[in-house]
């Protein structure tokens, strides 16, 4: 089936997307405010279609560790949840991650920490960037800011966990996930063969086939120089992937003598306040980073020569704008505005606290 | 005699298992862990599913046995073996998976996931040794540890009231719709061994046959965390763990057990 043009959830075009991308198996557990992804895919009933298997899981630490058992044997898999489900699946991240399982993550995110609110939030940027699990590993980490960019991003996000053989993540929040736009979902593909799959993931473990070694997915090595050496491969990967995947957006940003950074949710609110101060006659642009791992500091760095200053607008207390100022490394002054808690900043009060921070009004 | 004159095809009464490789095993003297390798690679040689399987490894002693017996497999976290082994199975529902746990895998911190897959009747097999102690950390009490059995976190033994009860799993398991076979073996001789390589294939037949979650717990010794040689060890398994946990079929559908 080709294209269609349909109105949807963010929440909902995920899971249609999954489908129409191949994904060979979902695990889940209801939590607001992204429990449409596993509802949806329940009565879209694709296990009837495409074969793929969807399944309720009967915790976030079962889904994610279904996650890891059907990625270990080379299939397309994927889970959801959002802010307190993905901290109690960090755990099972941190064996993805060691293991170099290839998985695509949905965190929907809400206001924390503990249970917090189902309102939205930008809080676990922390958790999602910097790690969140134990060890040293990383992330891709995807922000769309729109119902399109949630569908593009299931595609983009196993393509990118696939190449790399490592997790990704679609961090969004409940703005994205709850809201209704139009949005154009990618024909359907046909799931990976077997024989695809033997060939694109000889690591997996399938059944020991005659001629090979035994596969063991695991992330356990006892001998620390062993060890030692995964984790320099690791970082190897992560240098090529902060090298090679980087994205962004600009909005206004080529006469900026000033810059809004802020990603998801949030840059779309940022939009409509660069808009507002163009027409006071400030020269206002929106950089947005698509990828938060990679984070774009080479460009931010670049800016930092070109401007006067930069704002990072979050929906938490001040998070990414360490990495603004890590890219920026002291050339412009950058500062943070930010609602906590689930409540959400209109384009004015943005605008008011642009010119109170940065430009000293 | 020669021997050479002993060594012919006719007086073999035993030979390693084809698939167990050479590397040297980590367990110790006594352990029941060595015996119960062998018997699930004989079943799956027997059963030429060799291609078709994949073992999933607990957190614990056995954390390596993926060193021992060359098929695929899946190294999971800690009482998660159930869940990896869930969407392995039904990603590949024509591949044999199994799980293989311990007691503090299995009935303490895997509890949850290892009732749900059995309720949901996952086509899975769970190989459960039940050593009543935690092997690998030292020797600290296992859910399953015993009433007045001393271990490294219960140094007076256990006490009820302090440490709540043996946790009986396996008669819990055999109350689930979803499980076809619930079986308690041992190892620790050379009949008990022919009984439960008997139900562990019988276990591998329900799951490549569709018929539920199988469950083959092996009562199990653990000389180094009981601080016994390995046959006194066998001794005190017979007269106190036997009692508690009977050995026999807890459940067999096909059986009307």
């Amino acid at each position: 089936m080709s294209e269609e043009i349909k109105l949807l959830k963010g929440n909902e075009a995920i899971s249609h997307a999954a489908i129409r991308y191949g994904a060979d198996g979902y695990f889940g557990y209801p939590i607001t405010p992204q429990s449409e992804i596993l509802e949806t895919l329940m009565a879209e009933m694709p296990w009837e279609t495409t074969g793929m298997v969807v399944l309720q899981a009967e915790s976030e630490v079962a889904a994610i560790n279904m996650v890891y058992g059907g990625a270990g044997t080379g299939k397309r898999i994927m889970t959801s949840s959002s802010s307190p489900g993905i901290s109690l699946k960090l755990e099972g991240i941190s064996y993805i991650a060691g293991a170099e399982l290839p998985c695509l993550i949905v965190n929907i995110m809400r206001g924390g920490p503990g249970l917090g609110t189902i309102q939205p939030s930008q809080a676990d940027y922390f958790q999602t960037v910097k790690g969140g699990g134990h060890g040293d590993y990383r992330l891709i980490t995807l922000a769309p800011s729109s119902v399109q960019e949630m569908a593009d991003f299931v595609g983009l996000g196993f393509d990118l966990a696939f190449k790399y053989s490592n997790p990704a993540i679609i961090l969004a929040d409940g703005i994205i996930g709850q809201m209704m736009e139009k949005v154009i979902l990618p024909p359907y593909r046909p799931r990976k063969t077997e024989e695809e799959i033997e060939k694109e993931s000889p690591w997996a473990a399938r059944g020991k086939t005659k001629g090979r070694n035994r596969n063991v997915v695991t992330s356990l090595e006892l001998d620390p120089a062993a060890m030692e050496e995964n984790n320099i491969r690791f970082q190897a990967k992560y240098k090529l992937i902060e090298e090679n995947e980087v994205r962004y957006e600009e909005f206004l940003c080529e006469d900026a003598e000033y810059l809004l950074v802020a990603f998801g949710s949030s840059a779309r609110i940022c939009q409509k306040t660069v808009e507002l101060a163009r027409e006071e006659g400030i020269k206002l642009g929106l950089l947005r980073p698509i990828t938060l791992w990679p984070f774009p500091s080479k460009v931010l760095n670049t800016y930092a020569d070109k401007t006067k200053g930069m704002l990072s607008v979050e929906l938490n207390a001040g998070q990414m704008v360490e990495d603004v100022r890590l890219a920026t490394n002291g050339k412009v002054k950058v500062e943070h505005f930010g609602r906590l808690g689930g409540i959400v900043f209109t384009p004015d009060e943005i605008l008011a606290a642009f010119k109170q921070s940065v430009m000293n009004q | 005699m020669e021997l050479k004159d002993i060594i012919k095809p006719e007086n073999l009464v035993y030979e390693k298992p084809r698939l167990m490789n050479e590397n040297p095993m980590h367990y110790c003297p006594g352990c029941s862990h060595g015996v119960i390798h062998k018997l699930i690679a004989e079943v799956i040689a027997d059963m030429g599913l060799e291609d078709k399987t994949i073992g999933v490894s607990p957190v614990g002693c056995a954390v390596f046995a993926y060193n021992y017996i060359d098929i695929d497999w899946i190294e999971a976290a800690h009482g998660r073996a159930p869940a990896v082994a869930t969407a392995a199975k039904r990603l590949n529902p024509d591949r044999m998976v199994f799980t293989y746990q311990g007691d503090g895998d299995l009935a303490a911190i895997g509890t949850a996931e290892t009732i749900h897959a059995a309720n949901r009747g996952e086509n899975i097999v769970i190989v459960f040794v039940n050593n009543a102690i935690y092997g690998m950390t030292g020797g600290q009490m296992a859910p399953t540890t015993l009433e007045g059995m001393p271990t490294s976190t219960t140094p007076y033994g256990r006490n009820i009231a302090l440490n709540g009860h043996p946790l009986k799993i396996g008669e819990l398991l055999a109350k689930l719709e979803g499980t076809c076979l619930v079986t308690r073996q041992s190892v620790h001789t050379a009949a008990a061994v022919k009984k439960a390589k008997r139900s562990l294939r019988k276990a591998f037949e329900n799951a490549m046959a569709g018929k539920g979650t199988s469950v083959v717990e092996f009562v199990s010794t653990c000389s180094s965390g009981w601080k016994t040689t390995p046959d006194k060890a066998n001794k005190w398994m017979e007269e106190n763990m036997f009692p508690f946990y009977p050995l026999g079929d807890l459940k067999n559908k096909e059986e009307g057990i």
